[in-house]
């Protein structure tokens, strides 16, 4: 350009700084996301449909027979938070194929070619999982409430609620990355997601206390991070007795090693 | 875009590669070639499908690694210094990328974030690169009911959005009809005329080589057969000669132009769906 005030310069190299770091590029794919959702409000839609079929058909039923003892919570009040972190699941883990998507139209070539670092690309993209998962959850929150779950009104705590679902969905777009940057094709990523999605959600407390599991069920759910992430939604939108340091440590860390991972791999799929 | 370029590698050549080779397993699709573009010049690989020009190109924009020495790009290794060499590269692939559930100007945006260009400027280098492409009027419709050459052009915009000193396009005009494909040329032109910025650009259409390319690189089975001004090139087989004809010539004349290198079936395939996704 020909002329650049001085002013617009000096800002210019703060947000250099800031766009070095990482948080330029993450943003940008985050809004994409956004702007992409707007577009499209269908999509919202269809989504929201299974999620609430397992509200109004499981949880409703299962609330009247009284078949899984949840102590004093209703039943439906204990599965809310089971299936908006099922919901994030979902969406995540078929991330991959988005990826693979990506490759075959060139996508993925010209993100690698700009200077952005490849850990951030990938944060992007797994926030951006975040923040499908995000609009999903509030979908969710509100269904539940209509249902009459009793849920916190606290604005903090569903602040956190959305943040959790950040990161859980944020992880499991990661390893559906990884899954793509290993296997490549877009049906191996759609087997293994959809073999990996089933284990995952009926191996956690999504849908039953973990006391009812046999032991090594348990010990499975034990490292599963989706059993993390519903205990600490249950504990921010009920106030059950849940973990929640340990819960976001465990997401946390989760999330930056499937980040490292899956920007490692990132390059292989355009090979 | 009247950017006058960046500082590093003043006088060296946009691109200058030396004994490079790449194999996809046992199979060179790269083997061996020694090439030069000098700054400023628009220039063409040529050759039929499977040759290895998408192979080349990659290399030099840094999606596929190469030895220390082998790709430089004004001077910066490919291997060694590949954020500076993408800092200074514009790429726009074979396939059609750009994404159709975003206005055009958001596709472009998204491209000024993720090169960092700064908050200040961004609206207006978005808006000149998109009229840049003529696209201006376009620019706020989703990019899914843009025609292919509008789609093409958008690319460009995307492009350009760092202000490039190296353009690098990958059969630009491919599945595009000749008007659209004229239309692209034209932009093209304009903007290295403006901008003095080099453009390296593959294709199989010899014709449009011919006609729009300073030099040309003629290339099959992953080796550059022939490397000339295209008149000067044809000039040695007689006043009705064209490229074909000199690739017929130098690449053996049992391999017609269209099926030499046999069929790759990947390339055939991503040229469908291109052809495909353009309606
Ligand atoms: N990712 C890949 N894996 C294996 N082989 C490949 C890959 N990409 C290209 N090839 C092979 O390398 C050769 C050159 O391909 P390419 O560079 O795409 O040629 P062109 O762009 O000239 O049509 C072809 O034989 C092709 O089959
Ligand atoms: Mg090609």
């Amino acid at each position: 350009m020909t002329s650049e005030a001085p002013a617009a310069r000096r800002a210019g190299s703060a947000e250099r700084i800031r766009w070095r770091l990482g948080v330029g590029p993450v943003w940008a794919l985050c809004l994409v996301e956004l702007q992409k959702v707007r577009h499209d409000r269908t999509e919202l839609l269809t989504r929201a449909i299974q999620p609430a079929l397992w509200l109004l058909v499981f949880g409703v039923t299962f609330t009247r027979i009284h078949a899984i003892p949840t102590g004093d919570l209703p039943y439906l009040d204990y599965l809310a938070p089971g299936i908006l972190a099922q919901s994030a699941l979902f969406i995540a883990i078929f991330y991959g194929i988005q990826i693979i998507w990506e490759r075959d139209a060139g996508v993925l070539a010209k993100l690698l070619v700009t200077p952005a670092p490849r850990v951030a690309l990938v944060t992007g993209k797994a926030f951006a999982a975040g923040v499908r998962a995000v609009i999903q959850g509030v979908v969710i929150l509100a269904l539940s409430a209509v249902l009459g779950v009793s849920l916190t009104a606290n604005p903090l705590r569903i602040g956190a609620t959305l943040v959790v679902l950040v990161l859980g969905a944020g992880f499991f777009s990661c390893l559906s990355i990884v899954i793509a940057g290993l296997v490549l094709s877009r049906e191996r990523v759609m087997g293994i997601g959809q073999a990996l999605t089933m284990p995952l959600f009926f191996a956690s407390n999504a849908l039953y206390p973990v006391a009812l599991m046999p032991a090594w069920l348990q010990a499975v759910n034990r490292v599963n991070p989706l059993g993390y992430e519903v205990d600490a939604l249950r504990g921010l939108l009920l106030g059950t007795p849940a973990h929640l340091a340990l819960d976001v440590m465990v997401l946390l860390v989760a999330l930056a090693v499937g980040v490292t991972v899956a920007a490692a791999l990132l390059p292989r799929l355009t090979r | 875009m009247s950017e006058e370029p960046a500082a590093e590698g003043g006088t060296a050549p946009a691109v200058e590669i030396s004994g490079l080779r790449y194999a996809f397993g046992a199979r060179a699709a790269v083997d061996g070639i020694d090439l030069r573009v000098a700054a400023g010049e628009v220039f063409g690989l040529l050759g039929p499908n499977g040759a290895g020009k998408t192979t080349t190109i990659r290399l030099i924009v840094t999606l596929l690694p190469c030895p220390p020495g082998s790709v430089r790009v004004f001077g910066l290794d490919a291997a060694r210094e590949r954020m500076a060499v993408r800092r200074c590269v514009g790429y726009v692939p074979q396939q059609l990328s750009a994404d159709g559930a975003l206005t055009g100007r958001q596709n472009v945006a998204l491209f000024a974030r993720l090169y960092g260009v700064p908050r200040a400027e961004r609206e207006e280098r978005v808006a000149r690169s998109l009229s840049a492409m003529g696209l201006e009027e376009a620019a706020d419709r989703l990019a899914g009911t843009y025609s292919g050459g509008m789609m093409r052009r958008l690319e460009l915009a995307q492009a350009l959005i760092n202000r490039p000193r190296l353009l690098v396009l990958d059969e630009p005009t491919i599945g595009l009809d000749p008007m659209a494909r004229a239309v692209v040329w034209e932009r093209i032109g304009a903007l290295r005329a403006e901008t003095g910025m080099t453009v390296l650009v593959t294709t199989h259409y010899m014709d449009e080589a011919e006609q729009h390319c300073d030099r040309v690189a003629l290339m099959s089975l992953g080796r550059i057969r022939a490397l000339g001004v295209p008149a000067e090139l044809t000039a040695g087989l007689g006043p009705e000669a064209s490229l074909e004809d000199v690739f017929r010539a130098c690449a053996g004349d049992s391999l017609s132009f269209l099926d030499a290198a046999g069929g790759d079936a990947r390339d055939i395939r991503s040229t469908r769906r291109t052809a495909s996704r353009l309606g």
